[in-house]
């Protein structure tokens, strides 16, 4: 029997779960503010003064608008894996997700991820060519492409690589950005790869293409010809402007779900092939070494896996009282069904609102309410997709598979909040 | 007929050919191109070796390329730093520190040759002969004892190196790992 509104607003106002963890729809129950506003020990306010900047006319237009000068802490951090003989090399840059909010990253602070710099990429001299077991191998030039009809996604893309750092036996020091950050969602904006393969004809023969670079690394990897077929695209804008050159101008590859290395920027190349080519990033990198030395290799699918974003390391708590949890959940198998939120270390769980739109492949921005009594906390997110997957404890993912993987950690992580209000990240 | 006439006429029974089907009209933007032309970018050498170039190399003639083009960042005897080891590790996959080179992990030998050759060296990728590409490969594989010193690797030779580890890889896909 459906519950009047009295009754339903009075269990929201219970504990979802332990340690304050708030219904997600706390907020909608009318007068739910009351008893936190009571408990927030209310200093009285600085009476206000009209700031220089409302007497006085402000700037004018720049032909490319930048970010505040005081979010300069906001940027993707130091690089690493950096060769010391070589200016540029291979190397990557991560996501400062616990500044960000809701599911789009900006373009300027997308990871990045590279093997040989970045290369500056002419788009006139640029060519897409696809050949191999194709009936007419055919190549096009980016105007070419860009009069195609074309195709929008969100889609995250995450590098195999990320949350690796959660193999370890000890919890290492770090903030949502250096052990989760390569990580990012945008629009992709390009045409369908099925529709060109379509075009060049596609011998019977054929079950994987080989996609390459045209950077300095000529990065490439197999994909199965099926997952070209579903919703791979050939991309030419990232949220609305054209592909960085960092993130693969002017052409990069989209495999939604899969594997971040997958989705070769600066796509020069597609060659249709019998099997898998067994380039230097599919044998000995992005495969998984588990126990008795056995290897997986073509574990494609990034799985369900959710990161608390806001409270994270870096953050202190100055006070007690209301704090929203805020963070971010996806599956490359497809939509985000859950979120479940832990504040007492996994011993109970409430479960988050998920902020539309939730889509398939994409980030998903899930936060519930929290009060904060000033007691230690340990706090996890958990995300459940729509093929019923739940992201596994950390100590369930290593007993499967070792800690020498060290690529598709989706296990549980945890931060503590220590009585101090300072967040770290542990193991638990 | 013209010739302009006949084409006129294969297009509009082309186009009619479509209509009739239900095929969806796409651009064809696509300029066709010969392999000949395409050749210059068709690098990539699968496990079967098909498209390895002519050339050959041992380990003997690789060392001084190794030393002149590789040691700086792997190190003379491929202990690697501030790259990749590329020598040694055998045995430790099992280990709390596993260390994965070309002889103790890699399962293909034609991933070397495909790698060596589009990417390395880091700072001039692509200079490189096939001689000497086969050669340098050559001198990896005899440092990690797969093969012996004197043995030329050539088009027919190297696909057919065995690679100690190749057993111990299986493949996920279609399936998933989790």
């Amino acid at each position: 029997m459906k519950k009047s509104g009295k009754a339903e607003a009075a269990d929201l106002h219970e504990p979802a779960a332990a340690n304050g963890l708030l219904h997600r729809r706390f907020f909608l129950a009318g007068g739910a503010g009351v008893g936190l506003a009571a408990l927030s020990g209310a200093a009285k306010a600085e009476p206000l003064a009209v700031p220089e900047w409302t007497r006085k006319p402000g700037a004018w237009f720049s032909a490319y608008g930048q970010p505040s000068k005081y979010e300069s802490k906001v940027g993707r951090g130091a690089i690493v894996e950096h060769n010391p003989l070589y200016e540029s090399g291979p190397g990557s840059i991560r996501t400062p997700l616990q500044f960000l909010e809701g599911m789009i990253t900006p373009n300027g602070l997308h990871f990045e991820r590279s093997h040989n710099g970045i290369p500056d990429i002419d788009p006139e001299q640029h060519r897409l060519v696809i050949h191999g077991l194709v009936k007419r191998p055919l190549v096009f030039t980016m105007d070419d492409l860009a009069r195609y009809p074309m195709t929008s996604r969100i889609s995250f893309v995450e590098c195999a690589g990320n949350s690796g750092a959660l193999y370890a036996k000890d919890a290492a020091a770090g903030t949502a950005q250096t052990l989760h950050g390569l990580l990012s969602c945008a629009e992709w904006t390009g045409v369908s790869l099925a529709l060109l393969l379509d075009e060049a004809g596609v011998d019977p023969k054929a079950t994987w293409l080989l996609a390459e670079g045209a950077d300095a690394a000529s990065m490439s990897r197999s994909v199965p010809l099926a997952k070209a077929m579903d919703d791979a695209m050939v991309c030419l804008y990232q949220n609305g402007e054209r592909i960085r050159p960092s993130n693969g101008y002017p052409l990069r590859l989209l495999v939604p779900g899969y594997q971040g290395n997958m989705n070769v920027k600066w796509l020069r190349r597609i060659k249709l092939t019998a099997g898998p080519t067994m380039t230097k990033d599919e044998t000995s990198k992005y495969s998984l070494l588990l126990n008795e030395g056995k290897s997986a290799q073509f574990k494609f699918q990034l799985d369900a896996k959710a990161i608390i974003t806001r409270p994270s390391p870096g953050y202190l708590l100055k006070q007690q009282g209301f704090y929203e949890i805020s963070g971010l959940a996806w599956s490359g198998n497809g939509k985000v069904t859950k979120v479940e939120v832990t504040a007492d270390g996994g011993k109970t769980w409430a479960q988050a609102a998920l902020s539309d739109p939730v889509l398939s492949k994409a980030l998903t921005r899930f936060r519930i309410p929290w009060h904060w009594t000033g007691q230690a906390a340990v706090l996890q997110a958990r995300c459940t997709d729509d093929t019923g997957y739940t992201q596994p404890a950390r100590d369930v993912l290593i007993a499967a598979r070792g800690n020498r993987a060290a690529y598709h950690n989706n296990a549980i992580s945890s931060w503590s909040v220590a009585t101090g209000g300072e967040v770290k990240h542990v193991y638990a | 007929m013209s010739t302009l006439k006949l084409a006129a006429a294969l297009i509009l029974a082309a186009t009619a050919a479509t209509a009739a089907s239900g095929a969806v009209e796409t651009p064809m933007l696509g300029k066709p191109i010969s392999l000949a032309d395409l050749a210059p970018w068709d690098l990539s050498i699968g496990p079967d070796g098909v498209g390895l170039p002519a050339g050959k190399g041992s380990a003997r003639e690789g060392k001084q390329v190794f030393i002149d083009k590789c040691a700086a960042c792997h190190g003379l005897e491929g202990q690697g730093q501030p790259a990749d080891r590329l020598v040694g590790g055998q045995g430790t996959l099992t280990s709390d520190a596993p260390v994965k080179t070309v002889g103790s992990y890699w399962p293909y030998p034609t991933t070397l040759f495909d790698f060596v050759r589009r990417a390395m060296p880091l700072n001039e990728p692509q200079t490189l002969t096939s001689d000497e590409t086969y050669a340098v490969s050559a001198f990896i594989l005899a440092a990690n004892g797969i093969i012996k010193p004197g043995d030329v690797m050539n088009a027919k030779t190297l696909p057919k190196v065995k690679m100690p580890n190749q057993g111990n890889f299986f493949i996920v896909y279609p399936g998933n790992l989790k």
